[in-house]
């Protein structure tokens, strides 16, 4: 029974004591480390939430530069391409024009050869006309001695004389 | 030798240390001996009256010895009688055997006595006893070091505002903290910060009267958070502050609990009342009783050792491995309820307030 007897001592200091320590740590401890810690809580959750906002601004940035680079590489490809066709206009257009020179030239040639050739042959039915005359003056100078004799040596004259 | 002249003053030390301890005990037995060669008394060793002593309040400070040779620390009496006010030191006394100013201790009571030497049952009943007594004086050293403690934890915190916590603030914080998230916020709801200082002092004080209720020897040994005027006082503290800050809503639902009918609120309500006054009542026996156990049960163990040791000395030492073995573990075990059951009172009174703080809702 001495145990639950509360003594009246002991209630009289606990009371005393105990209202001086409530009252000097609420003063003096708890509230200023109550304050303190509440403060720095705000500090860094305030710090979060800026860290929080400046990645978010960065990966914006990001997202922009990553645009800023899709739109030159766009710029650069179609520049290439339009430097591409350009050149490959040109390329065309001087493989065209070579070719038209050079069909103009081989029509030159030809023209060219077709007037050598007719007046080759022009000079050639000259030429046979001069040779028949000739031929005509031999044979008659031969046939006046023999018909056989004769047509043979026509014939010889023919094969001598070389058409071409 | 290769012992520098530093160390072999340590082991003087340690030496002369031995030696006195040794003195003192061999002429303690040499007289125990010698007395009890003339009386041929033996005094059986009781174990209940010593664990009962170990956990009672005292008028002095006891360090180190046994009986008449026991060394303790005198503390001041201060009496009120229908006699007038009387203060003066425990020494006086002589452990029981001297009448001071008519006044004489009875089993660590203070009664007082005629002049014949016969005990005056008037003056006896009349006396209010506010000594500085084992518990008192552990209240104040306990008060004083909580005091230093968190006046330097303060400063710590003023010195270098915004910083990471360093030393003992960064101990304290963790525990400052919890029992402002896990203990205030969740039981108490919006209005919580009134109340923290207050669940801050009990918690610390009841945790830090706990763990020096583990020491054994000065300035521990006193069963302070185990007394029941100490648990008392706490839970009285509680309920004022249960009481006072009742909500409408609150004292609605104890005097008439809504939505039952009324031929059942004849019963409610009285068990409600009751329940108004058990709460706090089963604080302080919760405490009391967890605390005074560990040191009845840490106590019995070591008196263990001493019941053996009468039948024979070889059964005292064989059980005294056995027994330091378990006090060990029951140290440990302490340990935990030290700090498990200074949370659980706070807790509680930081429901009981979030119960009285509630608002109706429905």
């Amino acid at each position: 029974m001495e145990l639950v007897k509360p003594a009246i001592g002991l209630i009289f200091w606990m009371c005393v004591t105990f209202s001086i320590l409530l009252f000097i740590l609420t003063k003096f401890a708890w509230k200023p480390i109550l304050a303190m810690i509440k403060e720095r809580e705000q500090t860094i959750e305030n710090s979060l939430n800026e860290a929080n906002k400046a990645r978010a601004e960065m990966s914006q940035l990001v997202a922009k530069n990553e645009e800023l680079l899709n739109q030159a590489k766009e710029e650069r490809n179609k520049i290439l391409h339009e430097a591409k066709e350009a050149a490959e206009k040109v390329k065309t257009d001087i493989v065209a024009r070579a070719q038209k020179e050079a069909e103009e030239k081989i029509q030159m040639s030809f023209r060219e050869i077709e007037i050598q050739k007719k007046a080759a042959i022009a000079e050639i039915k000259n030429s046979v006309g001069l040779m028949a005359l000739e031929i005509a003056e031999k044979v008659i100078r031969k046939e006046l001695k023999g018909n056989s004799e004769q047509v043979e040596f026509v014939n010889k004259l023919a094969k001598e004389s070389n058409l071409n | 030798m290769n012992n520098t002249p530093k160390s072999s003053f340590k082991h003087i030390l340690t030496a002369a240390f031995i030696a006195v301890l040794a003195s003192f005990s061999v002429s303690a037995f040499a007289e125990e001996t010698a007395e009890h060669h003339e009386t041929k008394t033996e005094t059986k060793f009781d174990a209940g009256k010593m664990i009962i002593e170990h956990i009672s309040d005292a008028h002095d400070w006891h360090i180190l010895g046994e009986g008449e040779h026991a060394v303790s620390l005198p503390l001041p009496v201060i009496l009120y009688s229908n006699r007038g006010f009387d203060c003066f030191l425990s020494n006086k006394f002589e452990h029981g055997h001297a009448v001071y100013n008519g006044y004489k201790l009875e089993e660590q009571h203070v009664v007082a006595v005629n002049e014949t030497g016969e005990v005056d049952e008037e003056a006896t009943a009349s006396i209010i006893d506010i000594s500085i007594t084992k518990n008192v004086a552990t209240l104040l050293f306990s008060v004083t070091c909580l005091l230093w403690i968190f006046l330097s934890v303060a400063n710590a915190y003023k010195k270098n505002p915004n910083k990471a916590p360093s030393g003992l603030q960064s101990f304290m914080e963790p525990l400052i903290i919890f029992i402002r998230d896990e203990v205030a916020k969740p039981s108490i709801g919006k209005k919580y910060e009134k109340f923290v200082p207050y669940l801050l002092t009990v918690f610390f004080l009841i945790l830090f009267n706990n763990l020096l209720g583990l020491i054994p020897i000065m300035p521990g040994g006193a069963n302070l958070s185990g007394n029941i005027a100490f648990t008392m006082v706490l839970a009285v503290i509680t309920f004022v502050i249960t009481t006072i800050n009742g909500t409408k809503h609150y004292w609605h639902h104890v005097f008439a609990m809504p939505g039952v009918p009324k031929a059942v609120l004849i019963i409610l309500t009285p068990i409600e009342i009751l329940g108004v006054f058990l709460k706090p009542f089963v604080l302080m026996i919760r405490l009391f009783a967890n605390m005074t156990a560990g040191h009845i049960i840490a106590l019995s163990f070591f008196a263990m050792i001493f019941i053996f040791g009468e039948m024979s000395a070889g059964a005292g030492l064989g059980v005294s491995v056995v027994s330091v073995a378990f006090t060990v573990f029951m140290g440990l075990l302490e340990l935990l309820v030290a700090f498990l059951q200074a949370y659980v009172f706070t807790l509680l009174s930081a429901m009981y307030f979030g119960s009285a703080l509630e608002e109706g809702h429905h």
